[in-house]
């Protein structure tokens, strides 16, 4: 069996495994807590690993590894950001969040708001942020199973030419990720992620173990060797090869520079933001368990960064950049490709190459699916539970009707995310993950922090902070060179750009916040600061939480 | 004397709007609030600005970041790997202030709220 044959055997296992699961935890989801909250029944430690499986996408796993190996120390940026974004999720929101709400975001934002626009506004954004997401996760998995699979411009498989594959595959990811969510639920896709997790810590370990076992465990070496395949020499451990590059012109440099401060603003708030991690803190049964949940997924996040850090160099100093661009311009392949060539040197051959190759494909596939499941969920939960239940039926639908048109937007969620994806995917949406991490820092976060903390606050200003953290994000971004005007832009023939930078935080998240700030001065909610009471010692002492 | 059990099954207990305003101003939540805002709210800035301190080096100091300290490693390497310590470590302090001091103090006031009321 070659590597394409081994890869197809496994994403097959891989499939019916999660697949089996799914119909298993179907079965056991009987009411609206199994599904939005798989009945609130997983221990600190599951829910630790399935935040971990639904947090670590591959653009975190290819994508960082893929940075790593081509630019060096920049990637490493990316990590940190990532992982230090998980103390403000520990900090300030996890228990506090597990112990007022129930099974959204827009639970705790609403709580003691006026129902109806906040829970409007919370649907817009929770949806709009999924979908970016979303988006940006199946484009990258169409691209790159073409990619594992070897699939070669002017070469078929089954018939199919590359183009043919990614869409095939496009709508294979969606249709799977349709059924872990329509059928299993939270619980379903709960399970899809910590086998995934496990699968993926797994595969990074080993290829960890035989990239420092090549280098003998010296980390100088390894790091040596990196920047001397990599022909940049010592600045290829330095930062400032991919952001904030400095050149020439002083105007370009400070906007580099600029650039860098946003990105890693972003990075370090967004997370605490993003809905589909904020409803994991639902699946444990209390707040200390959330807790738990959170120390664990640091833990494993906190692991798991530090490999790709090995991965990354592994991947510049055995494999080299160029052979890596010559497979993929944007580095995604470099993980795959050090697992072949350690195959090569320590299973023996081509066929260990093929084998290890074909194991990390899979894993990367999974990855991609636990991602994309909790995303659907995410948003057909808010959907269902903000949009449907408490906007259009103001709160008098039944735990059966709600369930139901969770399913069905899952599958409309799904459908709709299918088409987009096979529309945008000869288009760059690599800067949809750091948008959707923009808009949750601009919208979500000031609005879930005021809510907590800031008795004060009214509907006027949770909903002026959601929509102004949102919009402004998603017109900076409109109007950025990631749009257009640059030849890596997603519209790269058309210049409509005038922001310089492409990741939008450092003006949309002080905006969000002075939104949130300027629409609760501007306004009165007393029945919003009576209810405080209730959210904070609700939120503090766990009583009277679901 | 007849004991109201509190509902159990079928979801939370419930308490009226009265007995959350009547807790929330009692001396004990005064001082749970203290302690929680007392911690989160310093040991967030802290780590933030520890952050913000990485990435604007990053940004602007390049020559120290790149100052090599023993063979291959340099200042930047060790600083990001300073990130993922301090974060492991300020976890497993929150986790340690939390289960020491916040839990119990928590744990009282909740079950003083659930106690059963005693109506003669």
């Amino acid at each position: 069996m070659n590597a394409r044959e081994i890869t197809i055997v496994l994403f097959v296992v891989l499939v019916i495994v999660t697949l089996g699961i799914t119909v298993w935890a179907g079965r056991q989801t009987k009411s609206a807590v199994d599904f939005y909250a798989g009945g609130r029944s997983f221990s600190g430690f599951q829910n630790g690993m399935a935040i971990g499986g639904d947090y670590m996408s591959a653009a975190s796993f290819l994508g960082i590894a893929g940075i790593i190996a081509l630019s060096g120390y920049d990637g490493f940026l990316y990590s940190i950001g990532f992982l230090v974004a998980w103390l403000v999720a520990l900090l300030l929101i996890a228990e506090l969040m597990r112990n007022s709400g129930k099974y959204t975001m827009a639970d705790v934002l609403a709580f003691r708001m006026r129902q109806r626009p906040v829970r409007t506004a919370a649907a817009v954004s929770t949806i709009t942020v999924s979908i970016f997401y979303l988006l940006a996760q199946m484009v990258g998995a169409g691209a790159l199973v073409a990619l594992l699979l070897g699939i070669k411009p002017g070469a078929t498989f089954l018939g199919m030419d590359a183009d043919t594959a990614k869409i095939a595959t496009i709508i294979l990811v969606g249709a799977l990720m349709i059924t872990y969510v329509t059928v299993g639920g939270m619980k379903g896709t709960t399970y899809v992620q910590i086998v995934k997790a496990v699968l993926l810590m797994s595969g990074a370990a080993v290829m960890t173990l035989l990239v420092l076992s090549a280098f003998k465990f010296n980390l100088s070496d390894l790091l040596g060797d990196a920047a001397r395949q990599s022909g940049k020499g010592d600045a290829f451990l330095q930062p400032g090869l991919r952001y904030g590059v400095e050149s020439s012109d002083a105007v370009k440099t400070f906007y580099s520079k600029m650039d860098l401060l946003s990105l890693g603003i972003a990075l370090v708030l967004g997370t605490a933001g993003l809905p589909h991690i904020l409803i994991r803190f639902y699946t444990v049964p209390n707040a200390r368990a959330a807790r738990k949940s959170v120390l664990w997924a640091i833990a494993i996040i906190g692991t798991f960064y530090l490999m790709t850090l090995a991965l990354g160099f592994g991947a510049a100093a055995l494999v080299g950049g160029k052979a890596i661009t010559a497979q993929d311009k944007a580095g995604n392949i470099a993980a795959p490709l050090l697992a072949q060539n350690l195959g090569e040197r320590y299973l023996g051959g081509e066929t260990g190459g093929a084998v290890l190759l074909a194991v990390i494909a899979a894993v990367a596939f999974a990855t991609i699916l636990a991602v994309v499941a909790g995303l659907t969920l995410a948003s057909s939960s808010s959907l269902a539970h903000d949009f449907y239940a408490n906007v259009v039926k103001r709160g008098e639908a039944s735990e059966r009707q709600e369930v139901v048109v969770a399913r069905v937007s899952a599958f409309g969620i799904g459908a709709v995310s299918i088409v987009l994806a096979i529309f945008a995917q000869s288009l760059n949406v690599a800067f949809l993950v750091a948008l959707a991490f923009a808009v949750a820092a601009s919208g979500n976060l000031p609005a879930i922090l005021y809510s907590l903390f800031w008795k004060r606050f009214t509907t006027t200003g949770a909903v002026a902070a959601i929509y102004g953290g949102l919009v402004s994000a998603v017109v900076l971004v409109f109007f950025s060179p990631v749009v257009s005007g640059t030849p890596t832009a997603m519209f790269p023939n058309n210049d409509w750009h005038w922001f310089p930078l492409s990741n939008p935080g450092i003006i949309s998240i002080p905006l969000g916040f002075l939104c949130g700030y300027i629409g609760t001065m501007l306004s009165r909610d007393p029945g919003a600061e009576e209810k405080y009471a209730e959210l904070e010692v609700r939120s503090l002492t766990g009583a009277g939480a679901h | 004397m007849t004991i109201d059990t509190p509902e159990t099954s079928g979801g939370p207990q419930v308490f009226s709007e009265a007995r959350y305003a009547e807790v929330e101003r009692s001396e004990e939540f005064g001082r749970l609030r203290k302690l929680l805002r007392g911690f989160v709210f310093p040991v967030t800035i802290a780590f933030f600005v520890w952050y913000a301190l990485y990435v604007v080096l990053s940004a602007y100091a390049r020559d120290f970041m790149g100052t090599k300290i023993v063979g291959n490693i340099n200042v930047g390497l060790v600083f990001g790997l300073l990130q993922f310590v301090s974060t492991f470590l300020i976890a497993w302090w929150y986790a340690r202030w939390a289960s020491q001091k916040f839990d119990p103090l928590a744990d009282e006031l909740r079950h003083e709220m659930e106690r059963p009321e005693v109506t003669p």
